[in-house]
Order: C-alpha cells, then sequence, then structure tokens
C-alpha cells in the first residue's frame, strides 16, 4: 500500500498547479509589516477610493491601532464624514444614490484582496488607459469596459494603451503614461502598492497576530509530539 | 509481558511530563473560547465614552445622558442644594463620607462629583437596579427638612443630591458615579477620566 | 476518599466496568498501523466542530441581511473570533481527509465484510449526514459561492420527475436561495444533523467493540474459547465479556497501549491542522473559495462554480453526463456503491495483503480514479476534463463491479495463523 501513498503524493502538485492560471498580473511587491506603508495606503485609500467604496466591515479605531495611527490624527485626516472613531467605515454615500451614478453600487472593497487577490488590486490599479469612447473617458486592460473614473489620473497622469506584438503573434497589452501626473512612474507605483498593502490588511486584519501565535503554537506541539513519541515507545517496550 | 520494575520511574515521568504539557495545552485552548466572551470592538464602541454639553442646563435641572446602555443622571445642582450638601443632613445618611467606593478617588467629597456644580451618577437604584425619581422642590414630603433628592419608586429608597443614600431604606449603598471629566469648561465626558486620558 | 466516590457511582451505574469493558480491558489487535490513526482523529475533529460551532452560533446571525457581515463581524470584532472560525472552516475539510481516509483503511483491510457490515453501514450514515453537514454548514457564511453552490446543488432535485419543480421550492422556502433557505439550513446545520452525527458515531462504536476491531492482517484475535493453549494467549488482562466467549490472542488492551499511540497520533495530526489554521486557513482557495468573500449576490454567478473540494469526486460524476436526471442518479448512485461494498465483496479473505493481484490493481486504479474525480471536480469544464472524468467514473463503478465478479472465486493467498508481531 505504500505505492498507493506514493501515487497520491506525486498527484497533489498537479492539483495545486491546476488551481493558477488567470490573466497576466503583475506582482503587489506588498510587506504587511511596513507600516509607513500602510498608514501610506491608508491615507490615499481615504483619499481616492473611500469617496465611493466603503470598507463597511472595518471599524476607525482598529484600522488606527494596527497601523500605529494617533486616535486624534485619524480623526483629524481620516475621518471625512463626522462619525465616532469606533464606528465602522462607511462613506456618505447612500448605494441606491451611487447606484443612480455609477450604474451599480460601487461594490465594498474590505475583502477585495481576498477574493481577487492583491497581485489582481495591484495590477488592475495600474491598468487603466484613456478611452474617448468610455462613458468616463478610461478603460481598464484588466478589468474590460470599468464603470468607474481613473480616480488616480491626478496622480498618475493620463495613461495611453500601448499593444505591441511578439514573433508569435501573442499581443502585450500595456500603458505609458504622460508627465501631467503629480507622481513619476516609480511613485505611482509605490503609492499603488501602498494602497494593496493597505487592502490586504483590510481583508484579514488579524493576519500578522495569526501567524505569530501560530509560530508559538506549533512550536508546543513539537515538544508535546516528541514526549507522546517517547511515551508510546515506552508502554510499547511491553510488547516488542 | 507486564513492564519490567526498572522501567517504572521512566514510565511515570514520562506520563507525568506528558500529562503536565498537554495540561498547558489545553489551558491554551480554552483561551480563544474564554476571551471570546469579552466585549467585542462593537460593544467597546457602543460603550465608547459619551460627551454631554452642560452648558446650557438651567440651575436645578436634570438630563439622563445614555452610557453603556445605562441612564447616567446628570444635575446642574443650585448654589442653595451645595450648602445643603456640606453638612445639612449627613447625620441621616448611611455612609455620609463615600467609605464604600462607588466613586473613582476625585469624587469621594461631600459633592461627590468633580466639579462641585455638577452631579454625574448613575441612575440606577444599588437596591435592585431601578430609576431613582428626581424631587426637585418637594423632596421633604420623605425626609423631613431636605428640599431636594431622589427616591425610587421601587422599594422607597432615598438618596440626596450627591446620591448619597438615606438611613434606614433597603438601597445599601450610594448612588455609583461613573468616571467623568470636562474637557474645557463645558463638555463632560462620561466613561472616562483623566487617568485614561 | 476517590475510591469511595468511585463505589458509590458503580453501586448505581456501571461506570468502573463500562471503562474496564471498552477501554482498559478492550482488547484490540497488536498490529494496527498508521492507517489506524483516523478513527480517532475523526473523533477529535468531531469534537473540534461541535465545540468551535457552537461558539460560532453565539455571534452568528443567520439572516440574509447579516448573516455575511456577521461572520466578518466574527473575524474582526470577536476576541480570537478568527481563530474559532479557521478552527471551525479548517476542521470541516480535515473531518473530510481523515474520513476518507478511515474509508480506505476499511477497503484495503476488508474492514467492511462479514461480520462488520452494520459497522459499515453506520460509518456510511455517518458519511453521509457529513455530507449534508458540510453542504449546509457551506451556505452559512453568505458569501456568492455559498450561494450558487446551494443553487446548484438544490436545483439537482428539480431533475426527479413530477415531484422536481414543487420540491425544490419547498426545500428552499423562497423562489430563490434566501434568508428563508438561510434559516432552515442553520437549524439542521447547528441541531439536527449534528445530534443524528452523534447518535451515529455512538452506535459506530456500539458495533465496533461488539465484533471487534479488524487489523492490517484481516483475520480475528478472536479464537474459538477453549482452541489455545494458555502461554499463547495475549498475557494481558481483558474483559471477562471477551475472555469468557473467546480465546484472545495478539491483543493489547486499549488502554494504555492504544491510548497513548492514538495520543501520538493526534498530537502528529495537530502540528499539520495547525499549520493549515495558523498559516494557510484558505487552503489554497480549496479549504475556504474566493468568492466566497465577496456577499451572496443573486444576479452575479462566480466565473466558475467549484464545490468544496471534498464533494469534487460525486461532482465530477454529476457533471460529465449530460442528462440532469441520469447525471443525479449516477452521483447518488457512486454513494450507494459505498454502502453496498459488503455485498459486492462476496470474498473471504478481508486484507489486501493476502488477495489477488487483480483485486490489487482494482483498488488501486479505484484510488486512483476517486482522486482524479476529485481533482476534476474542482477545475472547470473543459472537454479534456469531461473525457478523463468520464474515464474515472467508469473506474470508479467498475471497481465495484469487478469486485462482485472475482471475488466469488479468487486466488487469494493462504492465511496466517497468528497475527506475527
Amino acid at each position: 500500500m505504500k505505492k498507493l501513498i506514493i501515487a497520491l503524493v506525486t498527484l497533489l502538485p498537479a492539483l495545486a498547479f491546476a488551481s493558477g492560471g488567470g490573466a497576466n498580473l503583475m506582482h503587489a511587491p506588498i510587506d504587511p509589516t511596513d507600516k509607513a506603508s500602510l498608514q501610506n495606503g491608508a491615507k490615499l485609500f481615504m483619499n481616492y477610493c473611500f469617496g465611493c467604496h466603503d470598507t463597511r466591515y472595518q471599524r476607525y479605531n482598529r484600522v488606527a491601532k494596527d497601523l500605529g495611527i494617533p486616535k486624534e490624527l485619524m480623526m483629524e485626516n481620516l475621518i471625512f464624514t463626522g462619525v465616532k472613531v469606533g464606528n465602522l467605515m462607511y462613506n456618505s454615500v447612500e448605494d441606491a444614490q451611487a447606484g443612480k451614478w455609477f450604474g451599480q453600487a460601487p461594490p465594498d472593497l474590505t475583502l477585495v484582496a481576498r477574493y481577487k487577490g492583491t497581485d489582481w488590486v495591484y495590477t488592475y490599479l495600474k491598468s487603466f488607459y484613456a478611452d474617448p469612447e468610455r462613458p468616463f473617458g478610461v478603460n481598464n486592460i484588466l478589468f474590460k469596459d470599468v464603470g468607474m473614473p481613473h480616480v488616480l489620473q491626478d496622480l498618475q497622469g493620463v495613461p495611453t494603451l500601448v499593444e505591441t506584438t511578439d514573433e508569435h503573434g501573442h499581443v502585450t497589452r500595456s500603458t505609458v503614461t504622460d508627465s501631467s501626473g503629480e507622481m513619476s512612474d516609480d511613485e505611482f507605483d509605490i503609492a499603488v502598492r501602498d494602497i494593496t498593502n493597505f487592502l490586504n490588511y483590510a481583508g484579514e486584519p488579524s493576519k500578522l497576530e495569526r501567524q505569530s501565535t501560530g509560530k508559538m503554537v506549533i512550536g508546543f506541539l513539537f515538544i508535546l509530539f516528541i514526549l507522546t513519541i517517547f511515551l508510546k515507545k515506552e508502554y510499547w517496550r511491553d510488547v516488542h | 509481558m507486564s513492564s519490567a520494575p526498572e522501567n517504572n520511574g521512566r514510565r511515570r515521568f514520562l506520563t507525568l511530563a506528558t500529562a503536565v504539557v498537554g495540561g498547558v495545552g489545553a489551558v491554551g485552548v480554552a483561551v480563544p473560547f474564554i476571551k471570546s466572551w469579552n466585549p467585542s470592538e462593537k460593544a467597546k464602541a457602543a460603550g465608547a465614552p459619551v460627551e454631554y454639553d452642560v452648558s446650557k442646563m438651567a440651575p436645578g435641572q436634570l438630563v439622563r445622558v445614555k452610557w453603556r446602555g445605562k441612564p447616567v443622571y446628570v444635575v446642574r445642582r443650585t448654589k442653595e442644594v451645595l450648602a445643603d450638601l456640606e453638612n445639612g443632613h449627613n447625620d441621616q445618611l448611611k455612609d455620609p463620607d463615600c467609605s464604600v467606593p462607588q466613586q473613582p478617588d476625585y469624587a469621594k467629597n461631600s459633592y461627590r462629583s468633580l466639579n462641585p456644580e455638577f452631579l454625574v451618577a448613575l441612575g440606577v437604584c444599588t437596591h435592585l437596579g431601578c430609576a431613582p425619581t428626581y424631587r426637585a422642590g418637594d423632596f421633604n414630603e420623605v425626609v423631613e427638612g431636605v428640599k431636594n433628592g431622589f427616591f425610587c419608586p421601587c422599594h422607597g429608597s432615598k438618596f440626596d443630591m450627591a446620591g448619597r443614600v438615606f438611613q434606614n431604606v433597603p438601597a445599601p449603598t450610594n448612588l455609583v458615579i461613573p468616571p467623568h471629566m470636562f474637557n474645557g469648561d463645558s463638555m463632560l465626558l462620561i466613561g472616562v477620566d483623566k487617568g485614561d486620558a | 476518599m476517590l475510591t469511595n466516590l468511585v463505589n458509590w457511582i458503580d453501586k448505581r451505574i456501571p461506570m468502573t466496568d463500562a471503562w474496564n469493558k471498552h477501554v482498559a480491558q478492550y482488547p484490540a489487535p497488536v498490529n494496527f498501523n498508521f492507517w489506524y490513526f483516523f478513527g480517532s482523529l475523526a473523533m477529535l475533529v468531531l469534537v473540534n466542530q461541535i465545540l468551535t460551532g457552537i461558539w460560532l452560533t453565539m455571534n452568528y446571525t443567520p439572516s440574509g441581511e447579516e448573516a455575511f457581515a456577521s461572520v466578518e463581524y466574527i473575524m474582526r470584532d470577536v476576541e480570537y473570533g478568527w481563530l474559532l472560525r479557521y478552527m471551525h472552516s479548517s476542521g470541516a475539510s480535515a473531518f473530510f481527509v481523515v474520513v476518507y481516509l478511515h474509508m480506505l483503511r476499511g477497503m484495503m483491510y476488508g474492514s467492511y465484510q462479514k461480520p462488520r457490515e452494520l459497522l459499515w453501514l453506520f460509518g456510511m450514515f455517518i458519511f453521509l449526514v457529513l455530507m449534508a453537514e458540510g453542504f449546509m454548514g457551506y451556505l452559512l457564511p453568505w458569501g456568492n459561492m455559498s450561494f450558487w453552490g446551494a443553487q446548484v446543488i438544490i436545483s439537482l432535485f428539480g431533475a426527479i420527475p413530477v415531484i422536481g419543480d414543487d420540491l425544490t421550492l419547498w426545500i428552499r422556502g423562497d423562489y430563490v436561495i434566501s434568508g428563508a433557505t438561510l434559516n432552515r439550513f442553520f437549524a439542521l446545520h447547528v441541531i439536527a444533523l449534528p445530534l443524528v452525527l452523534v447518535i451515529l458515531v455512538f452506535l459506530h462504536i456500539v458495533a465496533l467493540h461488539e465484533v471487534g476491531s479488524n487489523n492490517p492482517e484481516g483475520i480475528e484475535i478472536k479464537k474459538k474459547k477453549g482452541s489455545i493453549p494458555e502461554e499463547e494467549k495475549a498475557q494481558f488482562k481483558f474483559h471477562k465479556q471477551y475472555t469468557d466467549k473467546y480465546d484472545i490472542v495478539d491483543a493489547v488492551p486499549f488502554h494504555p497501549y492504544y491510548s497513548v499511540k492514538d495520543i501520538m497520533g493526534v498530537v502528529g495530526f495537530l502540528i499539520i491542522f495547525c499549520y493549515v489554521i495558523f498559516f494557510a486557513p484558505e487552503g489554497g482557495g480549496y479549504f475556504l473559495e474566493k468568492p466566497n468573500f465577496e456577499p451572496a449576490n443573486a444576479l452575479k454567478t462566480p466565473e466558475h462554480i467549484a464545490p468544496v473540494w471534498y464533494f469534487g469526486p460525486f461532482y465530477t460524476i454529476l457533471r460529465i453526463i449530460p442528462d440532469k436526471l441520469i447525471g443525479a442518479g449516477a452521483m447518488f448512485g457512486a454513494i450507494v456503491m459505498l454502502f453496498l461494498l459488503p455485498w459486492f465483496d462476496r470474498g473471504t479473505v478481508k486484507s489486501v495483503r493476502y488477495r489477488s493481484t487483480l483485486h490489487k490493481i482494482n483498488l488501486i486504479q479505484f484510488c486512483i480514479c476517486f482522486f482524479a474525480l476529485g481533482v476534476l471536480g474542482t477545475m472547470a469544464a473543459s472537454p479534456t476534463a469531461n473525457l478523463i472524468g468520464t474515464i474515472a467514473s467508469i473506474g470508479y463503478f467498475g471497481y465495484f463491479i469487478a469486485l462482485w465478479f472475482y471475488s466469488k472465486n479468487e486466488k487469494t493467498k493462504p492465511l496466517p495463523e497468528r497475527i506475527a508481531h
């Protein structure tokens, strides 16, 4: 029956491999332990995204605490809607109202990094390009006919679509920006990375705690495991 | 096939060691189950300190402010009431000097408050939890010679304008004074005091 | 003091006697191997599911409007809520891992054969209830995959002629999956099915202790009374219920020998289980599927609806058949086959160690097919996937049919008299 186990084990990677795939996503170089990046991401998110998108499952004070933002600073700079610091992060736009403006209510983004993935978020924010045929004047390589404006255009400048064809006829689509934005390309990449980092945090705020607890738990279990092995061996000396 | 005697010490040691370490593990497993019963962030947010601007209150007026689901009585006491609290009826009280810790240290005085002008007390009778009624001007109907006070309609407990309980009533202790502080001159914060801020 | 208390209880209920009969003086074969850990592990996971489940209900809100938010409330606002939730969600997958391995053990060593048919049947009912638990529990987070997964599975009942449409309406309690469906699934998931499950587990163990454990050699440790000389009998004290009727050979008392061994197995399992809980609770999207981090939305189907991995094999069998009724029938048939396994196998030799090469090949191909069906169930449909799925389905059903034919006159190896150890 050992053969059977070996067969099963060798098939496992195939299973893992099968779950991959999807469009060409850029890798989001995020660091969940980088507080400065998270704080900057929170600031950018509140300024550019929160006007339309809620993060309605998290609370202001938890974000302030986890990201190391003093409460007063959070109240003054990040909370625009005049709510209490313990509240859930709803914006001031009613879903029904927003539905009329955009065709559908902008989705809540608390968990976007968990269902789309951080690479998707990162790539999406970098994939807008000017398209005069669309209602908001922009389109997105990753999200075709996207129903929102390019809110970071002030920072990035106006991006235009570039299509390159390689010798196999394979088309690669990317964007280049003019220099009308407040940021250089590198600065914009960092801004997008920070927003992605913040959304990754928002998706699962207990992740760091989970991993540090996990190390202790597993370390403890190894000690217990060694003890139980000796205990089992000791008793089974009677039999063997 | 029974165990050889020379093994017994080793066996006992291993059993004990595994039981002790395993017991530590069991306690560890209990932690999340027990801690999850603490007030959640939602409950804490709902129980956060509340603010009330006292500058608009008329002398003698009582307002009820809800804090952690309970009524907090805020009264702007008149000079007459304050004078009476000094020593007017101490001989009729159970605990005139507030020796039972029903108040923060800064309210352990004959006014039982941070600012003598304002009484801030939980409107919850210390007997069985009813809300005492504020009797302004006609309290002498229940306690002779004292014009203002609180009378609990449930079982007749009586408290003076500092929330101190009178003798010969069922309530055992003075009314509870919650932590409170003033932000500036007129912004009363209930549920937090200088120590926390 | 303690002795007095024990005596006091023993005069009123047979506590010590039950302990001896089922634990301290219960004869267990001496040669249990790795595969025999999974029964006790399943018990461990059951306890984990019940405890964490009870704790989750303390903060979960079973309504269409609030269910999704209440899960996030548990994940964020409740102290250690994330841990309780991950213990429960990873526990569900762990349950099926250990149960599938436990079943494979039974198949390898013929633990379903006479006289253990009823034991196997109780086990199969446990498996069935477990699948219902998994399915109904999966709706509760009210994510988009919860919603559409339930939609697809409930629609299966629509395949039943005449009453199908009314039946699906009745199950849902609404024209779509709604808060009404969620509420009844919640009631069944947290009260009704766990109760049934616990009773079935009890019966499973009663049946086990009545007939005694099988072992990798597939030969009995209970010999005819008087057939074994005294010095050859197992030199341990066993309960008289067993020794009065049989001569016991090659056995050890369950406690302490298998209790310490199972504790070792439990801790080893916990290392892997805790690794998943603390470092990979999403299980690469298999334990917690990504679309389930979006609230249920009746207007937006996820790009590719995949059941949780443990339903994969049965889902593939359903999907490869183009006819809805036959597909649903084949899926249920696949489970019925497992129920009937004790009667498909007409052989008398239990363990695969002493059975024919043909049987070994058959069992290996069954495992490969089952595994392939599982992998395909989590992938998007494609012509290649359908072809492989069809072959694997034939292999799955073929196992049972072939077994019925060859097991009657199978060329088996001679069985040893005793377990070597």
